[in-house]
């Protein structure tokens, strides 16, 4: 039967999915960047909702929530999966209330009174049929991969807006988007970069060779020298993992450290993060790695650092800039309250 | 030096008397006269408050015409000739109105001799009269701060001066004078740093020597090797092993014929010491320490037999040694044991060989605490305390620099080593200690610094940039999953490694230090540096 070929081949691809979430964790870091966990995720769920059997937007809703809870459980570091889980679950709402009709516009949580006063729609059950549902879901699931293929170019796009020319600037470890905002402020401008290398994976020895490739002026420097030529530096760009609901950041180790030096220095400290790293969450777990190599001494090797909101001067996404008082806002935008726990 | 000064003259004059008739005179000698000087002028101020003012009103006058020679005259000594052109002047009229026992200037057959003694007799003038309490002349007053204060013209040492050509140029005439080969720089050096050298690990400076060396002594080349690829480091082991060469070196040491041992002695050193810079530039405590040598070698008088001489000098730096380091450590365990209590959990950097000391003592002591010792690469030092302090039985805890922020909330207090305190507060160590600090001080976590005083140093300095310590950038790389990523980064010419060895904390950033001589805040550096000097 081609249904059940279908739904197997639909589930080995789960399965070899989530094979790849698990190992990804334990290594130096995940296997493939952010960006192209976030691709996978959201083309993974548009087979879903294409091949797997359902009647109305609730149950497609359910078996879209059960999956993203395995891929959740099969990585919880790993945020980016949970976040398209979300927003594909706020597109089915959308697709749902405008084929229901008219009533869009109250179901909507446009205004400040909305947000206080709707403690959630409880009497909508999203049990009636439509017949375009599918194709109006499936059609807004490939927008949504178009922009997430974009977001990249639309961050590096703006570099020419940050950075001036003889600049110094200082980054950690290593992050795709920032390379990328980089090498595209490097066509026009000269400016100088020094890296922090990130110890124990030293990530930022790779993002050095890559920037040095494009004729930037780079220097590696160890971590420890962080605060020494943090003086020098005109502004610090990073990356990060997870933007958190309250304009937070859950970066790779040393970031902390990193915005604090900044602080203290009155330097900006510019975060070039995509909105699908943005996250429902507020509390982190810091995902630890224990050893214990002689009778009595314990070794941590913290794998993420929280960053507060306060050491953060901007956000750069591929919709423009904000600073972290703002994020919140946008968060509403993208995902809906109901969904937050999935 | 050799003191071949008159005979005569009242006692406490015979310092500045023997000085001026030395002759044209060697940049030391001309040092040595002004530090007299200010003794001289020191004690000039002890008589007076015995003594009653006994002024009148024409030692006010020559003393007015005097100023204006006078400064000169205390700064270089070439020009002191035309100082008493106008001293003989004024002198003779108020010669019979002084108490003082030298006999007139025209009474001495050698004019050169009394031309000296006026002035050395205007200035003791100069000196009375602006002590009084009612001087009135303000040219005095400004010149007497200026004598005390005994401008010296501090010059920059070569080693933060690599990108001035004049500069570098000099120090290889210099060197070939001494015949000490010049080490060569290395590799690619961040613009920041264009000032500094930065040398390889892999050419030693005693691949250049000729073997064996004939100007410098085999255990100064076994220590400057040590330094150079870092079998020998941490400023206490650095000292140590300096002054225990040096002592090599005295004991190795024959005076040549026609020649004093005080001088030659320390002529002898020069070369060694530019050698050991040429190695690895020294540090602030090696400076401390062989300023000290230098002084009490100069100090043997002349009349002492070799034999002797080498005994006294030998004693001198053993005594050295125990009182500044060992005595020093036991006093600073004694005061940071008050600081430590039970249950604490205390935070270290690196390996500092006093901080290691302080803990095992304080865990002899039956204090209960544990230990979290933060390393960073790519010296990874905190392996070695890690060991010493597990070795003793001490709970520890290994973290990398980079997971401070993580680690930081469980820690009470922070134990950091230095490894010079500078005059104007900051204090200069371990690249990553600033940062420490900083982290700490976000935390409210007290900072507590141990440094010994003989670490203590006059420079001042503000940030990481101006004078700092290049290591070998190779250090840098690191294989990981079977590839090293910057293993050709010389071929790349946008791409420079940097592998700074020291940082400045500012002063704000530490709550106490605790040197031998008791438990200070970070800006009473300065204070320290003054008694010492008034003691020295």
């Amino acid at each position: 039967m081609p249904g059940a070929d279908k739904e197997a081949d639909l589930t080995e691809r789960i399965e070899a999915f989530l094979a790849d979430l698990k190992r990804g964790g334990c290594g130096t870091g995940p296997i493939r960047g952010s960006g192209e966990t976030a691709r996978e995720t959201t083309a993974l769920l548009r087979k879903v909702t294409a091949q797997a059997r359902w009647s109305s937007a609730g149950d497609l809703m359910e078996i879209i929530r059960k999956e993203g809870r395995r891929m959740t459980a099969a990585q919880p570091s790993e945020t980016t999966v949970g976040n398209m889980v979300l927003r594909v679950l706020k597109i089915i709402r959308e697709e749902y209330a405008r084929s229901r009709g008219s009533s869009e516009e109250t179901d909507q949580q446009e205004s400040l009174h909305k947000l206080l006063t709707s403690g959630g729609l409880s009497d909508e059950n999203f049990r009636q049929h439509y017949v375009h549902l599918k194709a109006n879901v499936i059609e807004a699931i490939n927008e949504l991969l178009t922009e997430l293929e974009g977001t990249t170019d639309n961050i590096a796009m703006q570099a020419l807006e940050h950075i001036h020319s003889n600049e110094v600037i200082m980054t950690v470890g290593r992050s795709r988007t920032v390379e990328a905002f980089l090498k595209d402020a490097a066509r026009k401008r000269k400016f100088h970069v020094i890296v922090a290398e990130c110890a124990p994976f030293c990530q930022g020895h790779e993002m050095a060779t890559n920037l040095s490739k494009a004729s930037i002026e780079t220097t590696v420097i160890a971590d420890a020298a962080i605060f020494a030529v943090m003086s020098r530096v005109n502004k610090v760009i990073i990356g990060t993992q997870t933007v958190l609901a309250n304009g937070g950041l859950r970066a790779v180790n040393g970031t902390h450290t990193v915005a604090l030096a900044a602080r203290h220095h009155s330097t900006p400290l510019i975060v070039c993060a995509p909105m699908f790293k943005l996250s429902p969450q507020v509390v982190i777990t810091t995902v630890v790695r224990n050893r214990i190599i002689l009778s009595k001494v314990n070794v941590h090797c913290p794998v993420f650092d929280y960053v507060p909101p306060e050491l953060i001067t901007l956000f750069i996404s591929n919709i423009g800039g904000n600073a972290p008082s703002y994020i919140y806002r946008l968060m509403s935008e993208l995902y809906h309250p109901e969904d937050h726990d999935l | 030096m050799a003191d071949c000064g008159e005979p005569d003259g009242p006692g406490n004059k015979d310092d500045i008397t023997r000085s001026k008739n030395e002759g044209k005179e060697l940049t030391k000698e001309e040092k040595q006269r002004l530090r007299k000087q200010k003794k001289h002028q020191k004690k000039q101020k002890e008589r007076k408050n015995e003594k009653g003012p006994s002024e009148t009103e024409k030692d006010k006058t020559p003393v007015s015409l005097l100023p204006p020679p006078q400064p000169v005259a205390t700064q270089k000594a070439p020009s002191a000739l035309p100082a008493p052109a106008s001293a003989p002047i004024p002198v003779p009229a108020s010669a019979p109105f002084h108490s003082s026992p030298a006999p007139s200037p025209a009474d001495k057959p050698a004019k050169s001799k009394a031309e000296l003694k006026a002035e050395r007799r205007a200035r003791q003038e100069t000196d009375r009269a602006a002590k009084q309490p009612g001087s009135s002349s303000s040219g005095i007053k400004t010149k007497v701060p200026l004598s005390e204060l005994n401008p010296v013209v501090k010059r920059l040492p070569e080693h933060v001066q690599v990108d001035d050509p004049a500069v570098v140029k000099r120090l290889a005439k210099k060197l070939e004078r001494q015949q000490i080969p010049l080490r060569s720089d290395y590799g690619y050096k961040v613009s920041l740093f264009s000032h500094l050298h930065q040398y390889s690990r892999k050419a030693p400076l005693t691949q250049l020597l000729s073997i064996p060396s004939t100007v410098i002594h085999p255990s100064i080349v076994r220590l400057g090797l040590q330094y150079s690829q870092g079998i020998v480091a941490g400023s206490n082991a650095r000292s140590v092993a300096l002054l225990h060469a040096f002592k090599q070196v005295i004991r190795d040491y024959t005076t040549p014929p026609n020649e004093e041992l005080s001088r030659d002695l320390v002529n002898k050193l020069k070369p060694y010491i530019s050698f050991l810079n040429q190695c690895r530039p020294l540090s602030a405590s090696m400076g401390n320490a062989i300023k000290y040598i230098k002084k009490e070698i100069s100090n043997i008088p002349s009349q002492c037999k070799e034999e002797e001489a080498k005994t006294k000098l030998l004693t001198c730096i053993d005594r050295y040694i125990e009182e500044k380091i060992v005595l020093a450590a036991k006093a600073i365990s004694k005061y940071a044991i008050e600081k430590i209590s039970d249950g604490d959990v205390i935070l270290v950097y690196g390996y500092s060989s006093l901080v290691n000391n302080i803990l095992c003592e304080a865990f002899e002591k039956s204090r209960k605490f544990r230990v979290i010792v933060v390393d960073s690469r790519p010296r990874l030092e905190g392996r070695e305390a890690l060991r010493r302090l597990v070795q003793r039985g001490i709970s520890c805890t290994y973290v990398l620099i980079s997971a401070l922020s993580y680690i930081l909330p469980e820690v009470s207090k922070v134990f950091l080593g230095a490894h010079a305190l500078l005059a104007n507060g900051y204090v200069m160590s371990r690249v990553g200690t600033s940062q420490i600090a900083l982290v700490a001080r976000t935390y409210n976590v007290p900072v507590l610094v141990c440094c010994e005083t003989y670490k203590f140093c006059e420079r001042v300095q503000t940030d990481s940039f101006v004078s700092n310590e290049l290591d070998d950038p190779d250090d840098l790389m690191v294989t990981r999953k079977g590839k090293t990523q910057l293993e050709n980064w010389q071929d790349v010419s946008s791409l420079g490694l940097l592998n700074l060895v020291y940082d400045v904390t500012p002063p704000d950033f530490v709550d106490l230090v605790i040197t031998d001589l008791g438990m200070i805040p970070c800006t009473s550096v300065p204070v320290v540096l003054r008694v010492k000097n008034l003691d020295q």
